[in-house]
């Protein structure tokens, strides 16, 4: 072996030269709900470009996952669907602020041979399918507010997330919110004993819709953003003002706006009263410490979330099909970062 | 330096010494990691146990939002998958590791060989969408009708066919320990020594005769470690089970019906579960899953031991 | 070993089975061995064909050699993923293979009853462990207490994942190989470190590696027990003490996603893994083994 004093010195080199760049900058760790992943890394590479001190490294392992390595502090932040609760903060033992941070919906998508787009559905009728009730694709209120559709002898496939998420908590909040019966029977969380008959549940939006299109008579729940980039049938769903509307970005928006001052002891947004806001919608959430030992992270961490929530970081989330927050609630996550002691 | 016959001895016995201990300290320390990951599996699972005690195994139970807890379905899901996937994978595995160490050139051998061993390498996730996306619909349409047109007398080939289900997640199962079988079996058939082949064939044997009443019989031993290890994967494989069983946690006797097994339940709800009896009751389904894993191998063996009276 | 007899046949036996069909017997079985062994091998071509076409629109130089970029920015790529597979796989073999093989030497050799098999008992219990679970353990053991993620807990998972079959292959290689071999090198006066290190281990080399490839094959597209132990990352790690990206989870967390850009970039990744696990193959056998075995 020649020279091995140049060999270890070349690798040295390459070494230094790997490392050295990540030295120059901060790099901030988060983790958490797989639902913020594509707009976080989409996010703060833009602000990446701007602020080249600053990278952050979020890994998506799950909303669990983000609350409890941000209560064990091996991450500088956590994103969750659901905002900590009560034992939660307990748990991390330090004041804790949590901050909207992303807004979604969730489309109605099934699989009917021969109909297409746009079938009509009441909330109750959405939770009688779910709650096992309405089981055949020829019931009488089906037909009753879609006239025009004939529609076959199909037994109803309910399909669900089988995966603990906040997608489904978002839609079993919205049934227990329109069907009194889902409540007392079911309840609302990130997972759930589904009671029809005829269900099977998919991993993830990819196995619930994989599930949905591979049955003839499945009718599921995805994510708005996953409904739009699939190109996926959607239903039309009525609001409490009556009106038949599309989960659209719109829609989800409207729904939002209507809830100025969301918090995380008061966060649900489902089947709100007005005349554009579509019934199923929620956000999710970035959770960190009030006061941290290391003051510099703690300043990049409240300008790059100030960011996220302003008009920049959300029209970033506008372009992935995540719905941008209204600008009241962009006021209140902003309020809610100033309480950080900086 | 020449060294005295006697002090090469020492140094030879002293160099054994040294030796027989590290052989001794890594079994040793082999036994104490199994041991450290049960006490952690226990202490982890302790508040579900307490909350639940044996209940645990025969409830049916499972709703996070109530913190009911039950394995029963699951335990049902995990062994009925899991004995599908053996019992393909162990017939063509075997079969298919007789004819690559004996019975093909090897030209072919080695090159049909390297392609089974590559289905180890594919990742479950791919499994899981490869079997969402091409096997359940294939079950759907057509391998699951005819199943039910010959068999449907039977209540195993009765019912709805979802595409998703005990039989897809079983064929899954099946894919991704099938290199494990047929690779080991391979080189321990391979093993055997050539004269008890070549004193069969001249006592007049074909060579199916030989295999199947000489080598096979030689090389059980193996072979039988070569499924366990296949078995033990498939009891603990977690994101292609999930995605093709259709996650209904309930026990039905049709093979196409949806189900659901303990490692989907931990992959699926883990890193969403935020409460502690929540966190510990999905624990408490990897110390089953350990506790499962235990009772089949010692079943196992015992089969093995009476069979064939332990050798 | 026992000897199995066979009877002649018998000329006043009331059937006897004609050696024409008992060699149509044996072609036939020889025939549906040889389907077993095609069928088993279309099924991957079949799932690598599938994989391949999903994913051969995703590989470009760039998708080898740049960090990942977000959704709905072109060029990016899972070069730091595939960088740091290698060095956690790496290092989880480093410690498997020493370990699993003293093991395998200890029960083929040394161990007697009751002891052996308690040993080989536990080896199997742990091949039936999900993942996930020694994810966790690794987490807890390695990660928790230090409140830091790092490539090496993750390395320590799978090593563990992957002890059993490195210990079970090379138990019955070294069983195979001849006693007469061994009491012979004893006999010569070679001490038992000697003996078993230098004599008997090249003897059972070739069904080792085949082992620990085996292992390797396995551990290859694990991602849970990543979760919670190497954690990922979006950028260049080389450090094994910190959270490290991981190609496997890059695929995961690809295949998920809603986006089709990503979707055909977890295709790509998962076509990287099958084809690194065979090249290594390949190379190993190349240059581990005596020209005469290959």
């Amino acid at each position: 072996m020649k020279a091995p004093l140049l060999r270890r010195g070349l690798v040295a080199l390459l070494l230094a030269a790997f490392t050295a760049p990540a030295l120059a900058a901060t790099q901030l760790t988060g983790a958490g709900s797989t639902f913020d992943y594509p707009l976080f890394s989409k996010a703060f590479y833009a602000y990446n470009q701007q602020h080249s001190d600053l990278t952050v490294n979020f890994q998506p392992i799950g909303s669990g996952g983000g609350i409890e390595q941000f209560t064990q502090g091996t991450v500088d932040f956590g994103a969750t669907d659901v905002p900590m609760n009560a034992d939660e903060l307990k748990r991390a033992a330090k004041p804790v602020i949590q901050v909207p941070v992303a807004l979604g919906g969730e489309a109605i998508t099934y699989n009917l041979p021969g109909v297409g787009s746009n079938l009509r559905f009441t909330r109750q009728l959405l939770a009688d399918i779910f709650i096992g009730k309405v089981t055949n694709w020829n019931d009488k209120s089906i037909a009753k507010l879609n006239p025009k559709v004939k529609f076959p002898n199909l037994p109803i496939i309910v399909v669900h997330r089988s995966d603990g998420s906040g997608t489904t908590y978002i839609f079993t909040d919205f049934l227990s919110s329109v069907s009194s019966a889902w409540k007392s029977k079911v309840g609302t969380g990130k997972s759930v004993q589904w009671p029809a008959a005829s269900s099977v549940g998919g991993k993830g939006n990819e196995g619930v819709a994989g599930q949905v299109r591979n049955s003839p008579g499945a009718i599921g729940y995805v994510e708005l953003a996953y409904a739009l980039e699939n190109h996926m049938d959607m239903a039309l769903l009525q609001n409490r003002a009556g009106k038949f509307l599309a989960c659209t970005m719109d829609t989800v928006r409207a729904a939002a706006a209507t809830k100025a001052n969301v918090s995380a002891t008061n966060f649900s947004i489902v089947d709100r009263a007005g005349a554009n806001a579509y019934p199923i919608a929620g956000y999710s959430w970035v959770v960190i410490y009030k006061g941290t030992a290391n003051k510099a992270h703690a300043r990049q961490l409240h300008d790059i979330l100030e960011w996220l929530v302003g008009p920049q970081g959300q029209s970033i989330a506008g372009s992935l099909k995540y719905v941008p927050l209204p600008g009241n609630v962009q006021a209140t996550a902003k309020k809610a970062l100033s309480e950080m002691v900086l | 330096m020449i060294l005295s016959l006697r002090k090469r001895a020492e140094r030879a016995h002293r160099n054994d010494r040294v030796f027989l201990g590290i052989v001794y300290g890594s079994a040793g320390t082999f036994v104490l990691l199994i041991l450290a990951l049960l006490v952690q599996l226990i202490l982890g699972s302790w508040q579900s146990i307490r909350t639940f005690g044996f209940a645990f195994l025969w409830t049916s139970q499972w709703n996070p939002v109530t913190s009911q807890f039950g394995a029963l379905p699951l335990i049902f899901g995990t062994v009925v998958s899991s004995f599908i996937a053996i019992l393909l994978a162990g017939i063509v595995g075997i079969l298919a590791a007789a004819f690559l160490s004996d019975f093909a050139p090897r030209e072919i051998a080695r090159p049909l060989s390297f392609i089974i061993e590559l289905l180890a390498a594919v990742p479950s996730v791919v499994y899981g969408l490869w079997g969402l996306f091409v096997l359940a619909p294939l079950m759907r349409v057509a391998i699951g009708p005819f199943l039910q047109h010959v068999l449907g007398w039977s209540p195993l080939f009765s019912g709805p066919i979802y595409g998703v289900g005990l039989l897809t997640a079983g064929i899954i199962l099946a894919l991704m320990i099938l290199p494990t079988v047929t690779a080991i079996s391979r080189d321990v058939i391979a093993a055997i020594p050539q004269d008890l082949r070549e004193a069969s064939m001249a006592l007049g044997a074909t060579k199916w005769e030989t295999m199947r009443r000489v080598v096979l019989p030689a090389a059980k031993t193996g072979i039988f470690g070569a499924l366990i290890l296949a078995l033990g994967r498939a009891v603990g494989e977690t994101i292609a089970a999930t995605m093709v069983i259709g996650n209904r946690p309930e026990i039905a006797a049709s093979l196409f019906a949806p189900s659901y097994t303990l490692a989907s339940v931990i992959a699926n709800e883990f890193t969403e579960a935020t409460t502690d009896v929540y966190l510990s009751a999905l624990l408490e389904l990897g110390l089953l899953l350990f506790i499962v894993s235990f009772i089949i191998n010692a079943l196992a063996r015992l089969m093995m031991w009476t069979v064939f009276r332990g050798r | 070993m026992n000897v199995t007899t066979l009877a002649m046949p018998e000329r006043t036996a009331p059937h006897k089975t004609s050696i024409h069909i008992r060699r149509l017997s044996s072609a036939f079985g020889v025939f549906i061995t040889g389907l077993c062994a095609s069928a088993a091998a279309l099924a991957m071509l079949i799932i690598l064909f599938y994989v391949a076409v999903q994913g051969s629109q995703a590989l470009n130089v760039g998708f080898f050699t740049h960090l990942p970029r977000p959704v709905g920015i072109d060029g990016g790529g899972v070069a730091n993923g595939i960088v740091g597979s290698a060095i956690t796989v790496g290092i989880a073999t480093l410690i498997a293979t020493p370990v699993g093989v003293l093991i395998g030497i200890f029960l083929a050799l040394f161990a007697r009853g009751a002891l052996a098999e308690s040993v080989r008992f536990l080896a199997d219990v742990l091949s039936g462990i999900p993942s996930i679970a020694i994810g966790l353990f690794a987490y807890a053991l390695l990660v928790a207490p230090l409140h830091h993620f790092s490539a090496i807990s993750a390395a320590f998972a799978f090593a563990v994942l992957m002890m059993p079959i490195i210990i079970r292959t090379s138990e019955s290689a070294i069983a195979s190989v001849p006693r007469t071999i061994r009491e012979g090198a004893l006999a010569l006066g070679l001490s038992s470190y000697r003996a078993t290190m230098h004599v008997i281990i090249p003897a059972a080399r070739p069904a080792i590696i085949t082992g620990v490839l085996l292992g390797i094959a396995r551990i290859t597209g694990e991602t849970a027990p990543l979760l919670f132990t190497a954690f990922g990352s979006e950028f260049w790690e080389l450090n094994p003490k910190n959270p490290m990206a991981e190609l496997a989870l890059q695929v995961f967390n690809y295949a998920i996603s809603p986006y089709d850009s990503w979707h055909r970039q977890a295709w790509g990744g998962a076509l990287i893994l099958i084809v690194a696990v065979f090249a290594l193959n390949l190379i190993a056998r190349a240059i581990l083994l005596p020209r005469r075995q290959r």
